[in-house]
């Protein structure tokens, strides 16, 4: 069995003396919250799109380095929750001084694809009442898998080995409502054997496990949060 | 973006573990709080297993641990009320992993809003006696009976399981409050360390949902003193249990319910219904016979 070396979580990163190691540690939080940031200001602050797309730009350029990672004290709360708790407030601020935002107006961009989380939003609509905590949480996961498929398809195309990529794809990617494929219909697509397409399959879970870890080990700043977290997470429910 | 669905999908996907190939996963039988029970097929023995494997490999091995302490108590108790282990490992990732017997049946909770007859429940909570009892003698305290951890088999065969958080000897190196709330004796929920007693307790409150709301006073009573606040108060040990229980069954005074003279003469009398009954049939027709003999 072998652990990852102990990496420096992205918190502890962005504490760094060197300023490429925080600028790509902001960069790695943001990438991974902004999404679910976004959708949760949608969803539990009633926000429009434009607002909300402005209030998510602040929050992560102005906001995040010096007023949300800065006071951070892991002993308090998981990152997370902490992060979360930090957006509402920003929300309530923005609120109560009916701050008028103006698109861009001050602040640095960052390329946020706001337009792809609308679309997001319409086609999975939250459902009305549903636990905005949940969600916030759900959409936290689906931002670290959607990175962790990206990953993989990578590392297969480095491993110059991309059919075992499609292989994954074609059997764990099936979208809502869709069967799943058999082994059998797998390996005639892609012109492989039955065998080769279970091999193909559980080396890329594997790896997927792999990297799915590796990421939340970078999201989380103790060992204790990356327990509870991958517990949650990698805990099969039936 | 990936659907909510997919996001199921590769979660499970993460989790699926690898085994060697004598054992190929075939599915989920259900999960527990820190590891995931899948169903599997042993292709050696052309058979279908259990496999219970850890959710996560944690860094200090501490969930391993009690896994492999959970398989080492399923080996030690070899009884026909336990779950048999047949194998235990570590998967490539560091997961720890034990194969067990599958068990195809009902929880018990299930079972109980089936509202079988009185005697069919007693008989399948007598054996979950019989295997707590057994565990007992061992210096093992499951310290987690509840509905959900037996199982009813098909052939009416009885399963304590999960023996996760069991205590095996008198100390527990972890010495933490483990348990379900609702079926923890009250000295469990503030310490770690435990006896058999508070087993007993939980056995309590199963006996009360086995018996049902309409049980009678003297099945109730029995339920009412192995739950009792204090561990003083109640059986001692299981055997003690399952003797009032006996005593209850057939019929006879048990310790934990001192009965009026009516409820006395109505047990005596359901006791000896058979030869009362004929007794009163011969008296009748004595009497029957010397009157017509009068005529």
């Amino acid at each position: 069995m072998s652990f990852p070396a102990t990496r420096l979580s992205v918190v502890e990163r962005t504490r760094s003396g060197d300023e490429e190691t925080r600028r790509i540690a902001l960069s790695t939080i943001i990438d991974a919250y902004w999404k679910p940031a976004y959708k949760y200001l949608r969803v539990k602050w009633s926000l429009g799109p434009d607002e909300a797309a402005d209030l998510t730009q602040e929050f992560f350029t102005s906001t995040l380095e010096k007023e949300v990672v800065e006071k951070y004290d892991p002993a308090r709360a998981r990152f997370r929750t902490y992060l979360r708790m930090c957006l509402d407030g920003f929300a309530s601020n923005a609120r109560k001084a009916e701050r008028r935002l103006k698109r861009g107006g001050g602040v640095t961009m960052v390329p946020l694809d706001f337009e792809t989380a609308e679309g997001e939003i319409a086609t999975h609509e939250p459902a009305v009442g549903a636990d905005v905590d949940e969600l916030f949480y759900r959409e936290w996961v689906r931002s670290l898998l959607e990175r962790s498929v990206a990953d993989l398809e990578r590392h297969a195309e480095a491993a110059g080995r991309p059919e075992m990529f499609e292989v994954f794809s074609r059997y764990d990617l099936v979208d809502e409502g869709e069967a799943r494929p058999t082994y059998t219909a797998i390996a005639a697509a892609l012109n492989l054997t039955t065998a080769t397409v279970t091999n193909h399959l559980a080396a890329m879970r594997k790896q997927f496990r792999k990297i799915v870890l590796d990421r939340l080990r970078e999201l989380t700043t103790s060992e204790e949060e990356w327990e509870s977290e991958a517990a949650r997470l990698l805990g099969v429910r039936k | 973006m990936i659907s909510d669905r997919t996001i199921d999908r590769l979660r499970e996907a993460a989790s699926w573990p690898e085994l060697d190939t004598r054992y190929e996963i075939i599915g989920v039988a259900g999960s527990g709080g820190m590891g995931t029970v899948y169903i599997a097929r042993d292709h050696v023995l052309g058979r279908d297993v259990a496999v219970k494997v850890l959710d996560i490999a944690d860094q200090k091995g501490s969930r391993a641990a009690r896994l492999q302490r959970e398989a080492h108590i399923l080996a030690k108790l070899d009884h026909p009320g336990i779950v048999p282990v047949h194998d235990a490992g570590t998967l490539e990732d560091g997961r720890a992993f034990y194969v067990m017997t599958l068990v195809k049946g009902r929880r018990l909770d299930d079972l109980i809003r089936d509202r079988l007859p009185l005697a069919n429940r007693l008989n399948v909570f007598g054996r979950i006696l019989d295997a707590v009892a057994f565990a007992h003698a061992h210096g093992i305290v499951h310290r987690d009976l509840k509905p959900d951890n037996v199982m009813v088999g098909g052939f009416g065969e009885v399963y304590v399981m999960d023996w996760g958080v069991a205590q095996d000897g008198g100390a527990d190196a972890e010495a933490v409050v483990v348990g379900t709330p609702g079926f923890m004796a009250p000295e469990q929920a503030v310490a770690g360390d435990v006896d058999p007693r508070a087993d007993i307790y939980a056995l309590g409150i199963l006996l009360a949902l086995v018996g049902g709301e309409d049980a009678p006073a003297p099945l109730r009573a029995i339920a009412q003193k192995a739950r009792h606040a204090d561990a003083g108060g109640r059986y001692q040990k299981v055997e003690d249990l399952a003797a009032d229980l006996a005593r209850f069954r057939n019929q006879d005074p048990v310790a934990a319910y001192r009965e009026s003279a009516i409820e006395r003469v109505v047990r005596l009398y359901r006791r000896y219904e058979l030869p009362i009954l004929l007794l009163v049939a011969y008296v009748v027709m004595r009497f029957v016979l010397l009157y017509w003999r009068g005529i």
